[in-house]
């Protein structure tokens, strides 16, 4: 976009401010942009009024008496079928869930990567073959022989069975993207440090994991929203006293019995959206480019 | 390195690495392939509340084609499937390209469009049924301006409730297709504009004669990711519908869990499982075929 004035007309004619063309792009983004935001819009705003108004004025309309009340009973007191402990006691659950699944799937992905990138063995591409393809193979296909494996192993229904089942899950997208990460780092790097006689854990943990935040952050990012984000295996295999946020508000808001609390329900929703929508836009650009990075390479 | 006199057992060379790779080779043998073949095998089974070694051939995809229930989810999830998928790359690459005219407030735009890809099936689908709730949301406010739609109940009716998921399917994921499509957009070399704009080739015809070919890797992979979490598509369906009214939004993936979980009918939910397995294979055998043939070029 050259914008020089020179006294020969060069390079591209410049945009005109107010083109035809450019009112027709921001309107259709404009409207588009509503679209995305109106569903966000109706939580915070239907979590920030009483029940009365509610059921009187129109889910667009902004509370006429901001309240806090149904955020505060969304945390605390809210019923899930048969308790009234709100959505807290989730949310302490998935916390237990997701910080060693963070923590246990990209220790072991990570490692995985590193072998896979430096140390190939006969046999590694082939197990990283199987490996990438069971990332497409539907979760239902592995879920009640899964089922039998964590009960032989008495990790059925406990947390640490959880964290197996998402570092297992996790395994594919994470290996992928750790094996590729060190793949580009120079191999002089490696060679040299070979030479100087260092071995596989050494060279790991002095020489590549240092060089590594940026794919260390990407991985957490994917894996945070992931985990906290999941349903499916946290109903099957977290057992009911370890159930995630996910599966609580889902059994806060369809319980059966009583009146619908939309306020409160919006609450919390809310609030389990807020962890996964927190690193989203604290981590802007790097969750962009994690998803293009885990997606875009094959 | 150091001792190349003495040649290592073959088993031990490069040891740490193999230990190391343990949990992906464990990963890979016993949960892709051994669970699935377990699932595959177990589905020829009379298995109920327990599995079972008594093989009863075809008998159990029989009786799953022949369940209304199961019939009326492999509808839905064509229709759910065909349309998500149509729609979403439709929408992800206008998307995409109006981003990609140079404008302003770039970022704050594609944040807008991403953001619901952070967020949960089940806060995406709780969101939109209270949206599309007839007695409190967007048909009541249609109905309040006497506009038409105001006795719309999208979600009560078996007939569209389908298309009520495919809305709020497509609001959670088009996000992440534009990301895609823009980050193979941005791809491209921008000499084939140039050259482009000296031939006069209009812009529209650019972008169908010459930048979608070049983007064909990106599309390929967005129609994986795309179609095998269609496949999968689960959480979605129980916040929102809870596959209701009566079995009417019924996903194959909701079926098994059912199956399995709920109703201790093990043999009926691994045959339908099988059946996702070989939807997803031929999903994803194009996809595998293409790759071979990028990198044999």
């Amino acid at each position: 976009m050259a914008n020089t004035t020179t006294i020969e007309p060069s390079g591209p004619r410049p945009q005109r401010r107010f083109a035809p063309s450019r009112i027709i792009l921001y309107s259709i983004l404009f409207v588009a942009a509503v679209y995305y935001l109106i569903p966000l819009y109706v939580m915070v705003v239907t979590s920030l009024k009483g029940m009365p108004e509610i059921r009187m004025g129109n889910i667009f309309a902004p509370p006429v008496e901001i309240t806090f009340e149904p955020w505060v009973k969304a945390w605390s007191q809210a019923c899930t079928g048969l308790y009234c402990e709100g959505i807290r006691v989730g949310f302490w659950n998935s916390v237990k869930i997701t910080i060693p699944g963070i923590i246990v799937s990209i220790a072991v992905a990570s490692v995985n990567g590193y072998a896979l990138a430096n140390w190939r063995f006969k046999g590694s591409e082939f197990f990283f073959t199987v490996l990438l393809f069971g990332a497409f193979i539907p979760y239902q296909v592995m879920l009640y022989p899964l089922v039998i494996i964590l009960r032989e192993l008495h990790m059925f229904s406990t947390l640490p069975g959880i964290v197996l089942v998402h570092t297992i899950f996790g395994m594919p997208i994470l290996t992928l993207l750790f094996r590729n990460y060190f793949a580009s780092l120079p191999e002089e790097l490696f060679k040299a440090a070979r030479v100087d006689g260092a071995g596989f854990w050494q060279i790991f943990f002095r020489i590549m994991l240092p060089m590594s935040l940026p794919i260390f952050v990407v991985g957490m990012i994917i894996q945070t929203t992931g985990i906290w984000n999941d349903f499916l295996f946290g109903v099957i295999f977290a057992g009911q006293q370890n159930y995630p946020m996910t599966v609580q508000l889902n059994n806060i808001v369809n319980a059966v019995q009583g009146v619908k609390e939309y306020n409160v329900n919006m609450a919390a929703t809310l609030l389990t959206g807020l962890v996964p929508l927190i690193v989203y836009f604290v981590s802007g650009p790097l969750f962009v480019r994690g998803i293009a990075a885990g997606a875009v390479k094959g | 390195m150091a001792t190349v006199a003495r040649r290592p057992f073959a088993l031990f060379k490069n040891l740490n690495a193999k230990i190391a790779a343990i949990p992906m080779m464990l990963t890979a043998v016993v949960i892709f392939i051994g669970c699935t073949a377990w699932t595959v095998i177990y589905s020829f089974t009379d298995s109920r509340l327990l599995p079972s070694e008594n093989f009863v051939g075809l008998a159990q995809y029989d009786r799953l084609f022949g369940t209304t229930r199961w019939n009326v989810a492999i509808i839905n999830l064509l229709i759910y499937g065909s349309l998500s998928l149509i729609f979403s790359f439709v929408i992800g690459f206008l998307l995409a390209t109006l981003l990609d005219q140079k404008i302003r407030f770039e970022n704050t735009f594609r944040t807008i469009f991403l953001y619901p890809f952070a967020l949960s099936f089940i806060v995406t689908g709780l969101v939109w049924q209270w949206i599309l709730d007839p007695g409190l949301g967007l048909p009541k406010f249609l109905g309040e301006l006497g506009l038409p739609g105001g006795d719309f109940a999208l979600l009560g009716n078996k007939h569209t409730v389908i298309y009520a998921l495919v809305l709020a399917g497509l609001w959670q994921g088009t996000g992440l297709v534009m990301v895609l499509m823009l980050a193979g957009l941005r791809g491209i070399d921008s000499e084939i504009w140039k050259a482009a704009k000296v031939d006069g080739i209009p812009a529209w015809r650019t972008y169908i004669f010459i930048v979608i070919p070049m983007m064909r890797g990106v599309f390929v992979t967005t129609l994986v990711i795309v179609a095998s979490g269609i496949v999968r598509v689960y959480d979605l369906v129980v916040a929102m519908t809870q596959g209701g009214p009566g079995f009417a939004s019924e996903v194959p993936a909701k079926y098994v869990y059912d199956l399995m979980f709920q109703r201790g009918n093990i043999a009926q939910g691994l045959a339908a499982s099988t059946v996702m397995l070989v939807t997803v294979f031929i999903i994803i055998v194009p996809w595998a075929l293409m790759e071979f043939r990028q990198k044999r070029k």
